[in-house]
């Protein structure tokens, strides 16, 4: 048993987290109050090979493994919850289906080009009236063009506006449920593809949400992953290793506010009532993180992890918002105005309780696994 | 990293699961019953090299590691808390010895604790000293070669079966903590009295007594490190001992867990069983979760002591904490989801919400951790 991290996972956390604090934080506030894209951070990340943390060497990545990536959303997300989510989105569930469920041609076509950063990833699955139920989509794929033409509106889609590549699921055979269901590659300047509404959310503001709608898009036969009615299976083992990014974003949302609570009490005062509160914020914490980092070394030796990765996205997430709250109740009032990082976590933490599966589906994933 | 057992803890915690299964379950509820402490439990342990877990070869012991040490614990309090402390006060009144004692001394005191020949305790507190040791009234006045120990302890763990006992005193009360000094005593030559045990809410089976010294004679020999050195192995002790705690809360409520899970299958409400009713899954799930995430931690503090890691003292007590506030509430979950029966003694889990509770108070209250976190923290 050894559960300090390898030289090499030290290193590139070290890495990440001087490229993180040095670019991408000064940058927070304003990407949240304005609303905007972090570009100069993505690219900034993009230049440093933190977009193909995941795609093998031989694609253009950097070939690291799910330990790895956990690390690097959870460094960003200390500095901007809002540059992790997009990254996290990308290199999770918008590039590594295609790993995973690709072909050789299809690895070669776009794995390069999402390693670099070039093309941005993203995932349609979510649906206005499929959200935990999501094997109950409308969307519809039937054969015709060059291979498929794919009608539909998606919801909630992280990275709408600004991916270059979407992970489309729609409906392929007469199945009703998860196995009428296909996967497929689709390019954002597909005819028929359009960004729907943006929405305004309560917190990731510098990470747009919103519809992708899909009209008559004709995608080729070659941009199908997987067989037609395994794109369910696709969707749930991408989410699989997803809930691994998220807890590692909800890791690094809590030590922010965790950390900016500390160095306000150690500049103030405290007294023991806020000592004890604190006490029982790093501890928790440090629960959570074991949890993730467990779940991201089973995935990467290959075993199986969908009840780890469950329990390490519903602990850390629900840990992220409980410390975001009472960071916040340790700072007081100035910790509530507009601007303050402390109001800004607890408006990003309640995102992850939601999102990837919200933190009653982790818990029925949970339950099927023990009651097996 | 790596998240599992080496080859030779796994044998080591499968001798472990079947000593367990076979000798220790069939044997918790009559333990919690009676109040008696389970002599041939210890016997069985002490056969099985069990006992020498928490001491290195050249000691007489198997391992010496805490991950072995928490381990062992972990598996025996899954079915009987009582005779988890059999491990854990061995462990515990031999960390003083391993820690600040001379390679003499380690290697006269060790093996017959290895061996199970004796069996260990540790004297800390006293009436007005709980969380605040260094306030001890006990006295040690040196004579010659030899000292001569005054007081009483309170709540000492094993203190009326124990062969060997590690006893905090002052030897220059004017000093504050920085007078006290450790001894190590042994029955035969520095008998000590214990006139009074505990009826306690939980681990009935174990032993605590008050302890009394009047007049009790130590050779100078069995003190361990400088005098004045006593307050500084007493933390480190605590250091190395909180994991084990956390290792015991996160067995019983592991234990629990396990019963309760088999049972919510079974047992059938509404023509089915109430193992599908969502309500019931979202508690399962969420007291797995809680299991998971505290057993990780509790690991990590026993890797911090066998890497003598510079942040043990923090993530010790975090485990500790953490471990028993969980198992304290998983196990009060365990007793709501057996509804009625959880309640009554012919089901074990009301026995391990009541053994839970111990181990949010001792080795150091969870407020006391927190003030220990919490300084870590902001220093």
């Amino acid at each position: 048993m050894d559960l300090e991290l390898a030289p090499e996972h030290a290193a590139f956390r070290s890495a990440v987290r001087e490229l993180a604090q040095g670019v991408v934080r000064p940058l927070a506030a304003e990407v949240d109050r304005d609303h905007r894209f972090p570009a100069e951070a993505v690219a900034a990340a993009a230049a440093a090979g933190l977009m193909g943390v995941l795609i093998p060497r031989e694609y253009g990545g950097a070939g690291m493994d799910a330990l790895a990536f956990a690390l690097c959303i959870e460094e960003l997300a200390q500095a901007c919850a809002s540059t992790s989510v997009i990254v996290d989105v990308h290199t999770s569930v918008g590039s590594e289906p295609i790993l995973l469920f690709g072909d050789e041609d299809q690895k070669r076509r776009w794995l390069p080009n999402l390693a670099s950063g070039e093309l941005l990833g993203a995932f349609a699955l979510t649906e206005p009236a499929s959200g935990s139920d999501a094997a109950s989509l409308k969307a519809t794929a039937r054969r015709g063009g060059t291979g498929y033409i794919l009608n539909g509106t998606k919801v909630f889609i992280t990275n709408v506006g600004r991916a270059g590549l979407y992970v489309v699921f729609a409906r392929t055979g007469p199945d009703e449920r998860a196995a009428g269901v296909s996967a497929f590659l689709v390019p954002a300047e597909s005819p028929g593809l359009r960004v729907g509404q943006v929405f305004q959310k309560m917190g990731l503001n510098g990470s747009p949400t919103g519809e992708l709608v899909l009209e008559d898009v004709e995608v080729p036969g070659a941009n199908r992953l997987g067989a037609e009615g395994q794109g369910f299976t696709v969707a749930m083992r991408a989410l699989d290793s997803g809930r691994i990014g998220i807890s590692g974003q909800a890791l690094g949302i809590a030590q922010a506010a965790l950390e900016e609570a500390r160095d306000l009490m150690v500049e103030r005062g405290h007294e023991q009532g806020d000592d004890f509160l604190l006490a029982d914020m790093a501890t928790r914490l440090e629960s959570a993180r074991l949890l993730a980092y467990h779940a991201a070394w089973l995935c990467s030796r290959g075993r199986s992890f969908t009840r780890q990765a469950s329990m390490a996205k519903l602990h850390c997430t629900d840990t992220a918002m409980q410390i975001a709250l009472d960071a916040l109740q340790v700072a007081g009032e100035p910790g509530a105005v507009s601007g303050s990082p402390f109001e800004r976590h607890v408006r990003d933490a309640k995102a992850l309780q939601i999102y990837e599966g919200s933190n009653q589906i982790q818990r029925v994933v949970i339950a099927r696994e023990l009651l097996r | 990293m790596d998240f599992e057992f080496s080859d030779e803890q796994i044998a080591i915690r499968e001798t472990i699961r079947e000593l367990v299964q076979d000798r220790v379950a069939p044997r918790a509820a009559e333990i919690d019953q009676t109040a008696e402490y389970p002599k041939d439990i210890e016997k069985l342990f002490a056969e099985n090299g069990i006992l020498g877990i928490p001491f290195p070869e050249q000691y007489g012991g198997i391992s010496g590691s805490s991950v072995t040490i928490c381990m062992g614990i972990e598996e025996i309090a899954k079915a009987c808390a009582s005779s988890s402390l059999i491990l854990a006060v061995q462990a515990l009144g031999s960390y003083p010895i391993l820690v600040a004692g001379s390679e003499e001394q380690k290697k006269r005191l060790c093996p017959p604790l290895a061996s199970g020949e004796k069996v260990a305790a540790y004297a800390l507190s006293e009436t007005g000293s709980g969380s605040d040791a260094a306030a001890m009234k006990t006295r040690a006045k040196r004579y010659g070669n030899e000292y001569v120990l005054n007081g009483t302890k309170q709540f000492i763990t094993h203190g009326s079966i124990a062969g060997t006992l590690v006893v905090f005193a002052q030897t220059d009360p004017e000093a504050d903590h920085r007078g006290i000094s450790a001894f190590v005593l042994e029955r035969e030559t520095s008998p000590w009295l214990a006139p009074k045990l505990e009826h306690k809410l939980g681990i009935r089976g174990s032993p605590t007594a008050q302890i009394v010294f009047e007049d009790v004679k130590v050779p100078a020999a069995n003190r361990l490190g400088e005098e004045g050195a006593g307050f500084k192995i007493a933390l480190a002790v605590l250091d190395r001992s909180r994991p084990g705690i956390g290792a015991q809360a996160l067995g019983i409520a592991e234990g629990a867990f396990d019963y309760a899970l088999n049972y919510v299958k079974e047992r059938q409400q509404f023509g089915q069983p109430i193992s599908t009713f969502q309500g019931i899954q979202f508690m399962l799930a969420d007291i797995a979760t809680q299991i998971e995430a505290a057993r990780h931690l509790v690991y990590r503090a026993a890797t911090k002591v066998d890497g003598k890691a510079p942040d043990l003292t923090k993530i010790a007590a975090m485990a500790k904490l953490f471990a028993s506030d969980m198992a304290m509430r998983v196990t009060t979950d365990c007793v709501q989801l057996l509804g009625g029966y959880g309640y009554i003694s012919d089901y074990p889990v009301e026995r391990m919400m009541r053994d839970a509770k111990i181990t949010q108070i001792y080795e150091g209250t969870n407020q006391i951790q927190r003030v220990v976190v919490a300084r870590a923290l902001l220093r």
